[in-house]
């Protein structure tokens, strides 16, 4: 069921202020869901001048849950870590439905090497309702492969860029998501899981889903308010598919700006500045 | 002879003995496994291991310090950090208060410095009995700031997991512990020290898929459950039954993400042998 909420906004005469302001957290994750989100191929291929997929983890298969490759912007390099969903039935099949199995992280992993033997930014884009949860995921160490990824993060020696641009839910998330910047999309979500794991974890009842989604605190917002995120990207009212071009020029802004920035600081100082970032994470008295 | 029958009830009153008792209040406890019924004396000189039939029973994280540590060594670290409810669930901060009094510890896991056999190490016991051993930002910080106590003092780091994952009353800032510890994991290793991680029942979810798996040698207790994804959220999707032995030490044995599984009663020894083997 796909609702247009931008027809539905303007038969309200409503301002697209009032109507952004009053968006709940339930209404954010339909966005984030919507089948008809742009996915990081999509963006990937408008930001870049230029873009190459490399493939496998060297190890065990090729996971196409997770794109990674080369890409540029004008005489600047870049290696692209991606969690990719697909964009119909037969490539949601195909790609796991974004979810990724331990092969996606440890492909990662390679390509974070390659990208500090080179000396190019990294640039991840998370979108997944989380790891896998398989026989297969468990027997080749799905718990393993992340948390490898996130120790491997927090010491390379260039830039990472990270940018949540529709779900980025649990453990399988945050496996690509620690970097010097990390951005969201105006309605993309970032959750310890998803919030019908939530209520029926925490309240034994997956239906009360709407009151998980309020309480996670899982919203762009609500995220940066808690020093987790550092920007928040624009999307036009009603979803980034109303306009991926305008979207993926805002995420080019904000990778050119990082870059920039990022570059000018010596390796000892950004993995310093990375750790106290993630060291600095918690709320306690 | 009444006044000691008082006496004895008053003791019991204050909550100081039960504090520190990880099974059922009294004498007898029964063995969940063979169904047989064990007097606890026993039970605990036997390293909580049933003298019937094998069964593990869980420690709490003073009683695994205990059967580690050289007596009266270990020194606890004092943060003065308490936990609080920054996304306002109902019952979160009573459900800690409650904890604290049932079982004397401040969060679900308890650090500090400590002997085995003569050898300094810095030592983390997590507890199930606390909110399943979940990591929150409390637990997070804990095992962050012992990591750094252990880089700062060149000593090798002992982790004991036990933990159902990330706490999900404190939502992503949970989640965020696992970048947090995996991260001081990264600047550990460049210090070139040793940290053992041992896995015990059951280790899950975002303490898996963090520092736990990344010991420079990882144990485990045998037939301990460890994994990523629960047992009933992998059924649930591939909607099929799971594998006989799926997800125990034993399998993680052989599928290689463990390094050795070892008897709870000669973990002390092993530790011991394994920081001499690293120094």
């Amino acid at each position: 069921m796909l609702v247009d909420i931008k027809e539905e906004i303007q038969g309200l005469g409503k301002t697209v202020q009032e109507v952004k302001s009053n968006l709940t957290a339930w209404n954010r994750i339909q966005i984030a869901r919507n089948p008809e989100r742009p996915t990081a191929l999509d963006y990937i291929t408008i930001i870049f001048d230029e873009f190459i997929e490399l493939h496998g983890d060297r190890m065990f298969k090729d996971d196409k849950a997770m794109v990674c490759g080369l890409a540029k912007i004008d005489n600047q390099n870049y290696t692209i870590i991606a969690e990719q969903k697909g964009r119909n039935t037969k490539e949601n099949i195909e790609r796991n439905f974004g979810m990724p199995n331990p092969e996606s992280y440890r492909k990662g992993i390679r390509f974070m090497k390659q990208a500090e033997k080179f000396h190019r930014p990294i640039i991840t884009f998370i979108d997944t309702k989380g790891a896998y949860p398989g026989i297969g995921a468990e027997e080749r160490g799905q718990g393993e492969a992340i948390a490898k990824s996130m120790m491997e993060m927090a010491n390379l020696k260039v830039p990472i860029i990270v940018i949540v641009i529709g779900e980025g839910s649990s453990g399988g998330a945050l496996a690509i998501g620690v970097g010097d910047k990390v951005f969201m999309l105006e309605n993309a979500i970032y959750a310890i899981l998803s919030p019908e794991g939530y209520a029926s974890i925490l309240w034994k009842d997956s239906s009360k889903v709407k009151e998980a989604a309020e309480k996670m605190k899982l919203t762009a917002e609500d995220l940066y308010d808690f020093h987790i995120i550092d920007g928040i990207i624009k999307e036009p009212i009603g979803g980034a598919q109303y306009d991926k071009n305008f979207v993926a020029k805002e995420i080019k802004k904000v990778i050119l700006k990082s870059t920039s920035e990022l570059k000018q600081k010596n390796e000892d100082l950004l993995i310093a500045e990375r750790y106290d970032k993630y060291r600095n994470i918690g709320v306690y008295k | 002879m009444i006044i000691d029958k008082f006496r004895k009830r008053n003791i019991k009153n204050t909550g100081n003995i039960n504090k520190k008792v990880d099974i059922p209040i009294g004498k007898w406890v029964k063995c969940e496994k063979c169904q047989e019924i064990l007097y606890k004396e026993t039970l605990h000189e036997n390293f909580s291991i049933c003298p019937n039939c094998g069964n593990y029973f869980r420690l709490s994280s003073r009683r695994r310090i205990k059967q580690i540590v050289d007596e009266g060594t270990f020194s606890p670290f004092v943060l003065n950090i308490k936990t609080t409810n920054p996304l306002n669930i109902e019952g979160y901060i009573e459900k800690i208060n409650n904890l604290q009094d049932k079982t004397g510890l401040e969060e679900a896991v308890l650090c500090g410095k400590a002997k085995i056999h003569g050898e300094e190490v810095v030592i983390c016991a997590m507890d199930g009995n606390f909110l399943m051993g979940s990591m929150g930002s409390v637990v997070g910080e804990k095992i962050t700031y012992s990591i750094e106590q252990a880089m700062a003092l060149r000593l090798p780091l002992i982790i004991f997991a036990v933990s159902g994952g990330a706490r999900m009353q404190e939502g992503m800032i949970s989640l965020m512990q696992m970048a947090k510890t995996s991260a001081a994991i990264a600047k550990f290793n460049e210090a070139g020290l040793l940290f053992i991680s041992v896995l015990t029942d059951p280790t899950y979810g975002g303490v898996t898929a963090s520092f736990a798996s990344l010991g420079d040698i990882i144990l485990a207790e045998p037939n301990a459950m460890i994994g990523f994804a629960g047992p009933r959220v992998i059924k649930q999707t591939i909607q099929q039954e799971l594998p006989e032995g799926f997800q125990t030490a034993e399998f993680l044995l052989e599928h290689g993400f463990i390094d050795k599984i070892v008897d709870r009663r000669n973990m002390r020894d092993m530790l011991y042998k394994l920081i001499n083997f690293n120094k």
